[in-house]
């Protein structure tokens, strides 16, 4: 969660100096979720996350050099300068499927997944993610009614982050309890404080094993707040301040800084957390920064697969 | 072919491999999911006993059981996106769209997803979607379009036509094999009226290769799909009036057989484009800008376009009759080119 703080942070900075590529989405905020659930995984299990969830992409191993050389449009990003910003960040050989911007395809995609896994007797298990804002389309319904049919080895994580984009929870849905919609497809749903690292790991974790073990998918509601803009341009003055100060008491690693000293870690260690992470992305940074920018040669390559 | 107007004369003519264009595309599934566990199929209605609606995948579900004969809820968008899904997994699935009319459901799931994957992070997805499309059969505004302009625009996807049953089995063999998404635009009416000789051996047909059907030096009809029976029948036609018309059948709309194009239209300067789509912004409009930028001094008269009005699919036999091609339209259009 440090490690993806750090780079959100740095990533702001870069973006809001005017030395950023393009636009840019922050995940303040979703650190527990992304981190949480994927350290749910196992290494042969596969992950679709999203846009807020770049603690994923850190915990499956992708390096912070390819993906802030995929922010800055890079040869050596994840898409090799194909795809924007967290976007295209697929990578098979860690089990990871690039999402694209039109949600919730994310989530018939990782289906698919978890049917290959179904079809070949392998105990592997398949979870995206999607926003609140991506429950209003008809592929979440189809999914989930999809997978219950199935009873397919699938989780669903919600980060239900209170806004899409502008648009508050109130204006999206008369039932805020977006884990109550799991009954309708005979599916276990569960709410979690999304806020909470270790909540959210277990609330996974037991997903995931029921998924393995056959007993079929699961919805998890993840509460949280998008503390930041929907992207790096807006400014979000639509979010009352006292939202953003309730959530910020609420902050996961500052939460889960304080739990761990309460618990009898030596101070000295959570420091020493803080500036390896700032140190490892120091020079991720500097790495993409120096990293070569794609050929334009290149341009046509990679359309089709040979 | 037992199509007397086909143009062949096939010297190795064996009845018992004579199947209706249905029967072909049957036994390309078969063959394929025969020789590799990984292909399997999905979509509505395609399982069981019931084997579809129009029976293609009849008896696979007993054959290769109900796991790769998969029936799916009414869910164009997701079950391609699942089949996405399985195919980066390493899966080849092969989706029924009940009809080609419904694939704008899917639309996300294949122009978004899946048609741009290999492009921005590089891994391939290899499925095939069956799109039974085409009309002339009062089918009406929803169930007899022709929506492959939509897809050959996107980048990334490969569009197959064929418009024989041996194109029909080989390029579905081919379209499996292949490492890419590709739509494969089979003619609902010649499911049961053309037959043809197939051959026995699982022989794909190379996707991007056109063929030329019928051979002739005064005029090219370059089309694909249904209305290349179209085609040879008004070739028959003009052949007892004198003209002699070569039919080139694309096969592959995307990507497209340029040298093929090229090559008929220095061989006879006049070109007739057909297809069932409309002929607004449609395969035929790129076909004649490319050959007026690419061989124009080849040219002895303008490209001229046959396609379907720019209205939606009309159900009363009139009124579809004035709205598609046919026979009788191309055998004019051709005659009219002949004489130029």
């Amino acid at each position: 969660m440090r490690l993806t703080r750090t780079f959100d942070d740095r990533m702001i900075a870069m973006w809001k100096q005017g030395r950023g590529v393009g636009g840019t989405f922050s995940g303040r905020g979703h650190e527990a979720i992304a981190v949480g659930a994927a350290s749910a995984l196992h290494a042969s299990d596969v992950i679709a996350p999203m846009h807020r969830d770049l603690g994923s992409y850190l915990v499956r191993g992708v390096t912070p050099e390819r993906i802030f050389g995929n922010l800055l449009g890079k040869a050596t990003g994840v898409s090799g300068g194909r795809d924007a910003n967290l976007h295209g960040m697929g990578d098979l050989s860690l089990g990871i499927i690039g999402f694209v911007s039109h949600l919730p395809m994310s989530l018939p995609v990782t289906l698919g997944a978890a049917i290959a896994f179904q079809q070949r007797g392998e105990p592997r298990v398949a979870l995206t993610f999607v926003g609140d804002g991506g429950t209003s389309a008809g592929g979440f319904h189809e999914t989930l009614n999809m997978a219950a049919v199935y009873d397919a080895p699938f989780v669903l994580i919600v980060e239900n982050n209170q806004y899409a984009y502008s648009t508050p929870l109130a204006q999206q849905m008369r039932d805020p309890e977006i884990a109550n919609r799991a009954s309708a497809y005979g599916l276990p749903g569960v709410a979690v404080d999304g806020n909470d690292v270790e909540a959210v790991l277990d609330v996974t974790r037991i997903a995931v094993e029921r998924a393995r073990n056959g007993g079929g998918p699961t919805l998890i509601e993840a509460k949280t707040m998008r503390m930041l803009g929907h992207a790096i341009h807006d400014g979000a003055e639509y979010v009352p301040d006292e939202l953003i100060a309730e959530w910020e008491a609420r902050d996961p690693i500052s939460r889960y800084g304080a739990k761990l000293l309460d618990l009898g870690i030596n101070p000295l260690r959570l420091a020493r957390i803080d500036s390896d992470a700032y140190t490892r992305i120091e020079t991720a940074v500097n790495a993409a920064l120096e990293a070569p920018l794609p050929d334009p040669e290149t341009v046509l390559e990679g359309v089709y697969a040979q | 072919m037992t199509n007397e107007n086909s143009g062949f004369n096939d010297v190795s003519y064996s009845p018992d491999r004579v199947m209706t264009y249905l029967e072909a595309i049957r036994e390309g599934l078969r063959s394929a999911m025969s020789a590799d566990e990984a292909v399997c199929v999905l979509g509505e209605d395609i399982g069981g006993d019931f084997g579809g609606a129009f029976k293609v995948t009849a008896g696979l579900a007993e054959e290769f059981g109900d796991a790769r004969v998969r029936n799916t809820p009414l869910a164009e968008l997701s079950f391609v996106g699942m089949a996405t899904g399985m195919a980066l997994m390493g899966l080849k699935p092969v989706i029924e769209m009940q009809f080609a009319d419904f694939i704008s459901t899917a639309f996300d799931s294949i122009v978004q997803f899946a048609a741009t994957n290999h492009y921005r992070w590089g891994a391939p997805v290899p499925w095939v979607i069956r799109a039974p499309s085409d009309g002339g059969i009062s089918s009406g505004p929803f169930h007899s379009q022709n929506p492959e302009a939509w897809f050959v625009h996107t980048p990334g996807l490969k569009v197959v036509a064929p418009g024989t049953p041996a194109d029909a089995k080989g390029l579905l063999l081919a379209a499996i094999a292949d490492p890419n998404p590709v739509i494969y635009f089979e003619s609902k009416p010649l499911y049961r009226s053309l037959k043809g000789e197939v051959p026995e051996a699982p022989e794909p047909v190379p996707i991007g290769v056109a063929n030329v059907i019928r051979e002739g030096s005064d005029v090219s009809i370059i089309t694909y799909g249904t209305q290349v029976q179209e085609s040879l029948t008004a070739a028959a036609e003009l052949e007892e009036e004198g003209y002699d018309v070569e039919v080139l059948d694309l096969r592959t709309v995307k990507p497209l057989d340029w040298d093929a194009v090229f090559t008929t239209v220095e061989k006879t300067g006049k070109v007739l484009v057909v297809h069932s789509a409309n002929r607004l912004v449609g395969v035929g409009g790129e076909v004649v800008a490319e050959i007026s930028e690419r061989c124009f001094d080849a040219l002895d008269a303008a490209p001229v376009r046959l396609g379907a009005l720019d209205t939606p699919a009309p159900f009363s036999p009139p009124l579809e009759e004035a709205y598609r091609p046919s026979a009788r339209k191309i055998a004019d259009a051709a005659r009219t080119l002949a004489r130029y």
